[in-house]
């Protein structure tokens, strides 16, 4: 999932002080999962919001909606009859929910509420990692089936460097060296000697030094 | 191990004449004065056969390694070029390599460099376009094919005696060696092992790179760095990542009064040196004395390693 987190209630009261409608718009998807835009975290602001302008003496209509995803025309359509009553959209969504919502609604400013940080997955509750950058060619068939773009600080195809400690990365102490989880995880599966196949010079083409990207499916379309 | 010369480089020469090469390092100051690069490598010159010159070391902006280099050769001095892959994309890399070829500088190491945190600009992006593996194929394709990394011939190629370093005291151990392996797979030439403290887990490291053949495969020469301080000895215990330095070392430096542990430092360093100096594989000595180069000297006569050979 794409994995964010809230913004700091100042941010978002810097971003919206000035509108007297607001919308406040939670997605169903990723960000409901990780606890950071769902419908839960949309009431809690918009909570939030109300005793903020009522204490300012300004009296703020604030409404909340949920909607199933943000990266869909079908769902966003949802806002077609709405979006006309309000000042501001605050989008609880990812960047890619946000962006899609404004590329619609062009008259209509909208604000993000989350930092959108990564792609990954939830370790335990409240605790969410990194699994991956969408380099766009999947290397994990070589690698143990463990990322070294996204679990590498220094994203090494061939690691781990020599600031590897007690299976933990050079940056910090909590975080678990890549290089050491793939090594662990080659041996569990009686690969170690494929540690030793150099993995040649990236074609970072397909990631996003290449510009912004784009899959067309001819079948599907 | 081939003895054949590929480069015109100095250090080449010596190791493959057999003897054992004297390396050491300077690093470049953080402003533009010039001057501070040539009064280090001034006082170690006539005691190495070569110069390291860091690449912002600790990702600590500095004056540029490749400046740097081109003010020893114009000194007449044989230096190294420190390349990190952190900071430039593959253009800027073979661009540099040029650049540094340009000026008939025949050495080069290849790493991967120090993460940008621990540095003066935390919040900056890194490249990491190649590891130091591909850096090392990169500059071997470009001598040896003649060629730039996007195939087009390259006029007049550089001509580069090509180095990494390695770290025999990172973790997981047990892939130390094989990791060695893959260096000189990539094109490795010689080696510059990371400051050695815990002799007896190098010299297992050693044994197992020859019971592969890898001694014989590549130059290792082996890293010694003389501690100052119990302090120093201390931070690099357990600041350093990557860093072996025993009890026995950091106990051996509290036990001598503060104004004598410089002398101890050096007499470990030393010591050190001779111990290795006959372990099979080990063909030289990389002195990293950090910012404490007027003793390199003293620590190369003291090590039985002075004078230098002359070779022409």
């Amino acid at each position: 999932m794409i994995v964010a987190k809230q913004k700091p209630i100042e941010e978002i009261i810097e971003s919206v002080k000035n509108a007297g409608r607001i919308l406040i718009a939670g997605c169903n998807e990723c960000v409901t999962v990780c606890e950071s835009g769902g419908k839960k975290e949309v009431a809690v602001l918009a909570s939030a919001l109300r005793m903020y302008f009522m204490n300012q003496g300004k009296d703020v209509k604030i409404d909340e909606i949920t909607l199933e995803r943000q990266c869909d025309h079908e769902y966003l359509e949802e806002l077609r009859k709405l979006i006309d009553q309000y000042d501001a959209v605050l989008s609880l969504a990812c960047g890619v929910g946000v962006q899609f919502l404004a590329e619609k609604y062009v008259k209509t400013p909208v604000f993000p509420g989350v930092d959108t940080c990564f792609m990954g997955v939830t370790e335990q509750r409240g605790v969410w990692t990194e699994r991956c950058q969408g380099c766009g060619q999947c290397i994990l068939a070589r690698t143990g089936g463990i990322c070294p773009v996204s679990r590498c600080a220094k994203r090494l195809f061939n690691g781990p460097c020599g600031g590897s400690t007690r299976g933990k990365c050079e940056i910090d102490k909590d975080l678990d060296c890549g290089w050491q989880l793939i090594v662990n995880r080659l041996k569990e599966m009686g690969k170690l000697e494929d540690y030793e196949a150099l993995i040649p010079i990236k074609d970072w083409s397909k990631e996003r030094a290449g510009g912004p990207r784009k899959i067309v499916r001819e079948d599907v379309r | 191990m081939t003895t054949e010369i590929k480069t015109p480089s100095q250090l080449e020469k010596v190791l493959k004449a057999g003897h054992l090469a004297v390396t050491s390092e300077c690093g470049p100051p953080r402003g533009s004065d010039g001057e501070v690069i040539k009064k280090k490598a001034e006082m170690i010159k006539n005691h190495v056969d070569a110069i390291n010159i860091t690449d912002n070391q600790t990702s600590v902006t500095r004056l540029c390694s490749l400046a740097s280099v081109i003010h020893l050769k114009l000194m007449g001095l044989e230096p190294v070029l420190q390349m990190v892959t952190r900071d430039r994309n593959r253009t800027a890399l073979q661009s540099d390599i040029l650049g540094a070829a340009s000026f008939d500088i025949f050495n080069i190491l290849c790493l991967s460099g120090d993460h940008q945190i621990f540095g003066d600009n935390p919040k900056g992006q890194n490249v990491f376009d190649l590891d130091s593996l591909q850096l090392i194929q990169t500059v071997r394709y470009m001598r040896d094919e003649g060629k730039f990394l996007g195939g087009d011939p390259i006029l007049r190629p550089p001509r580069m005696f090509v180095g990494a370093a390695a770290n025999p005291f990172a973790d997981p151990f047990e892939i130390r060696v094989p990791r060695l392996a893959k260096k000189i797979a990539a094109g490795v030439e010689f080696i510059q092992t990371q400051c050695i403290f815990n002799v007896e887990k190098f010299k297992l490291y050693m044994k197992l790179a020859a019971d592969r053949g890898l001694t014989e495969k590549a130059y290792i020469l082996a890293g010694v760095t003389p501690l100052k301080s119990v302090g120093m000895a201390k931070y690099m215990k357990n600041r350093v990542p990557g860093m072996d330095v025993p009890d026995e070392i950091v106990k051996r430096m509290s036990g001598v009064a503060k104004d004598k542990q410089p002398e101890e430092g050096l007499k470990i360093c030393v010591e050190t040196i001779q111990q290795l100096k006959e372990l099979p594989g080990v063909r030289g000595f990389h002195v990293m004395a950090i910012e404490w180069e007027e003793k390199v000297p003293e620590i190369v006569e003291q090590s039985g390693l002075y004078p230098r050979p002359k070779i022409g």
